[in-house]
């Protein structure tokens, strides 16, 4: 290291010049230079930002700052303010550069026809992903963020039981006009007696076979006058995707719990209040709510996630 | 008003250094070094590269598109451990070299010895040699030391402007980006990385130099403990230049080497010339020190005065401290042999990680919420985010397939034909399908194999996935 002549005149430290208690004495350090100022250029920087961007409360105003204002749209209207983040947002959001992109991408998928859409990579890949947004914003408050729905409540859309239909069309008249999907109770058309036998008929469609006896006689009322179940979900028990009634044969549930029951018992008590209670869920329209645009994403985004018909 | 008897110092003011100009074989090694390095630094950006994608630039780093050009090689963002791989064995050389060879990083390739050479270079023409250098800095403020002063910091920060204006051309179309830059209309990052790197060159170059290898570098503390008694240092020969009475001025009955010999004085001159060359302003005569940077200048400018003399070179020198003591350099010892099979494998686990580097890759996530869901037939579905990256130069159709899955079905909607430009990726939703199998619970691997063909060669990516059942 270089030899460096130990000045002792500078390197002393002066005291404040107090001393207590006889011998106390505090030091004066002096701030490092380039401390000071660093700190001088932060007061400076301090004052010109006064002048360019909103920085002092006045009375129930504040300075707004000036000669750099921004100007973007609200609707159709052009709107000028003085610089604050949210206007910087709206702007990026209409003219940056990612937001253009989107919007071009955008532009392309509502001219292309749903066929043209699904077998497109690309496209899909888009549509996925923005979609997911859409979905998070409008839909999973009912159906979850990943459109496995609440068992009773609101249907899984992950699956392939699409109650009112699958395909894209179909989907896409879903999310516009909403649904209404309803069963009536049957707590006094039906006996107890009567309740447990279409119960014990229920199960046996999707191939749980308890009592063979009850069941035979639960078929009877179905498929009669008495019960007339059969109007909405066929003799066949497998439902009509026109009036969103359910397919009772194939393995999935969509209003009664039993796949969370683990006993015989369980199963019939969940269904036997279904058809007690009757079911009444309603799903809104979004017409008037999303664009046209919007509806196009959701229903390719709902249709993909279980796979449509 | 002091009154404590000792005073400390704790801040160190630089004291100013005028390095001397010095001819010899390590200045003309260290111009070529520099020629060399410069050349590389400030013509790479410029270089054209025709690629499959077109005519493009050789050497780019396109943080925008995650792309980095190294002429005939992309490094997508999936390589980015060749880039660890990369340090590592930058590092190891380090260890080696250092270990071997002392500073010699410090002394010929590091950018800050680079610079202020050059920095010193416009100083010293501008200024003059180190005597009128020093005559200038006492000099009363007039008309010629202001010209000369401006001068050299203009020129400073013209070369400063350059390196950073250069450096920036690595990270975007160098022909492009030069014309937007100079019409205002370059990103601002590119203004921000310009004048970040002119200001830091100089600083650094101009200002504070020996400063930045004394206090600022880490690789200068941690490079002296690696040092052994076989480093090759830049040693002064104390035993030949001191004798028994000290070095000492050609005084009168001091002249030649017999008469010095027999007054028992060393061979040291005195000269000075060795401390006036160095550009950290140390006595190299007292020892190896830990702001010595291993540039050998001062071991030109003590040749340069023997030569003159017509005695013999070597009082300052390459030497180990072994061959001080009068023993022999030992080079084939545990640690040198040690850093040299672990750099040599890093080099050939980096080389052969290029070669074989996949021209596609492949990565699969799991869709999570939910995990599974049961079909109406009875069957569980799983879905998948599949990620397909085209790393080749031409287009390529891909396919996915299961392996080891029993009764399973994969389910891309109505997406057939999976083609992929050069250079792009796509993001696939897959469904699997799979037979409820009872007593089977929990996650069952499988494979999704995806294969494409390139250049009429089959390629086959397998993935591990686990599939949920329960």
């Amino acid at each position: 290291m270089s030899e460096v002549k130990q000045d002792k005149a500078k390197g002393s430290v002066q005291t404040t010049g107090h001393a207590w208690d006889g011998d106390l004495q505090e030091f004066n350090n002096p701030l490092p230079r380039w401390w000071l100022w660093a700190f001088y250029a932060t007061v400076v920087f301090a004052v010109v930002y006064w002048f360019f961007y909103p920085a002092w409360p006045v009375g129930n105003s504040y300075t707004k700052g000036g000669l750099n204002s921004i100007t973007y749209k609200i609707g159709d209207k052009q709107v000028t303010t003085h610089w604050n983040t949210r206007a910087l947002l709206m702007k990026d959001l209409q003219e940056g550069e990612e937001s253009l992109k989107q919007k071009k991408f955008m532009k392309k998928l509502v001219n292309a026809s749903y066929a043209q859409i699904v077998s497109d990579p690309k496209m899909m890949q888009f549509t996925r992903a923005i979609g997911k947004i859409m979905f998070a914003d409008n839909c999973a408050a009912c159906h979850g963020a990943g459109g496995a729905g609440v068992i009773g409540l609101f249907p899984n859309l992950v699956d392939d039981d699409w109650l009112w239909g699958g395909s894209l069309n179909e989907v896409q008249a879903t999310i516009e006009h909403g649904h209404r999907g309803f069963m009536p109770s049957f707590r006094k058309t039906f006996t107890s007696e009567q309740l447990d036998n279409v119960v014990e008929y229920v199960l046996s469609l999707s191939g749980n076979i308890n009592d063979k006896d009850k069941a035979a006689k639960g078929d009877v009322i179905f498929n009669n006058e008495t019960g007339g179940c059969y109007y909405c979900h066929t003799h066949k028990g497998t439902g009509m995707k026109s009036v969103g009634s359910a397919n009772l044969t194939d393995s999935i549930w969509t209003v009664a719990k039993v796949p969370l029951e683990k006993t015989t018992d369980g199963k019939r008590a969940v269904i036997r209040k279904v058809i007690r209670d009757g079911v009444n869920r309603q799903m809104p329209a979004w017409k008037s709510r999303l664009s046209a645009a919007e509806i196009k994403v959701l229903t390719v985004y709902v249709h993909e996630l279980g796979g449509g018909k | 008003m002091s009154n404590s008897p000792e005073e400390i110092n704790l801040f160190e003011e630089r004291v100013p250094i005028y390095p001397r100009s010095v001819k010899g074989r390590f200045r003309t090694m260290k111009w070529s070094i520099l020629v060399l390095a410069y050349g590389v630094y400030f013509i790479l950006p410029w270089l054209r590269w025709e690629r499959s994608t077109g005519v493009n630039q050789a050497v780019m780093f396109d943080i925008h598109d995650r792309v980095f050009y190294l002429f005939g090689m992309v490094v997508n963002p999936q390589d980015i451990f060749w880039l660890a791989a990369m340090m590592m064995i930058a590092a190891f050389l380090l260890f080696f070299v250092t270990g071997i060879a002392g500073r010699a990083f410090c002394g010929y390739f590091c950018f800050q010895t680079l610079w202020t050479d050059v920095y010193l270079l416009i100083e010293r023409l501008v200024q003059g040699e180190r005597p009128a250098r020093i005559r200038l800095d006492k000099m009363r403020w007039n008309r010629q030391k202001i010209f000369k002063k401006v001068l050299t910091h203009v020129l400073w920060l013209m070369v400063a402007f350059l390196t950073g204006l250069t450096f920036t051309m690595y990270w975007g179309d160098a022909y492009q980006l030069v014309g937007q830059f100079f019409t205002g209309s370059a990103p601002f990052p590119a203004y921000a990385t310009t004048f970040f790197l002119t200001l830091t060159t100089y600083v650094m170059a101009g200002l504070a130099r020996e400063q930045v290898c004394t206090y600022m570098c880490p690789y200068a503390r941690f490079q002296s403990i690696m040092f052994d008694q076989d480093t090759l240092i830049v040693a002064y020969d104390a035993q030949r230049g001191e004798m028994q009475r000290g070095r000492s001025k050609p005084g009168k009955g001091l002249k030649t080497l017999r008469e010095r010999r027999e007054g028992g004085v060393g061979d040291c001159i005195d000269c000075g010339f060795c401390v006036q060359v160095c550009p950290t302003g140390i006595d190299i005569r007292n020892g190896l020190q830990m702001s010595c940077i291993s540039c050998a200048l001062c071991v030109d400018a003590c040749d340069t005065v023997m030569d003159k003399l017509g005695w013999e070179r070597g009082l300052i020198k390459y030497e180990s401290e072994r061959e001080q003591m009068g023993g022999k350099t030992r080079l084939f010892k545990f640690k040198n042999i040690g850093y040299g099979l672990v750099l040599l494998t890093a080099i050939a686990m980096l080389v052969w990680s290029v070669l074989s580097q996949s021209m596609i890759s492949v990565a699969i996530t799991q869709v999570r919420n939910p995990l599974y869901v049961k079909l109406s037939d009875g069957r569980i579905q799983n879905s998948y985010e599949v990620s397909l990256n085209n790393k080749s130069g031409q287009d390529i159709t891909l396919h996915l397939q299961l392996k080891g899955l029993k009764d399973a079905v994969l389910d891309l909607g109505k997406i057939r034909k999976i083609t992929l430009p050069p250079l792009e990726s796509v993001n696939i939703y897959a469904r699997v399908k799979a037979k409820h199998r009872s007593g089977i619970r929990g996650q069952i691997p499988f494979k999704i194999i995806v294969s494409t063909k390139i250049d009429g060669k089959e390629i086959h990516m397998s993935k591990d996935v686990l599939f949920t059942m329960r």
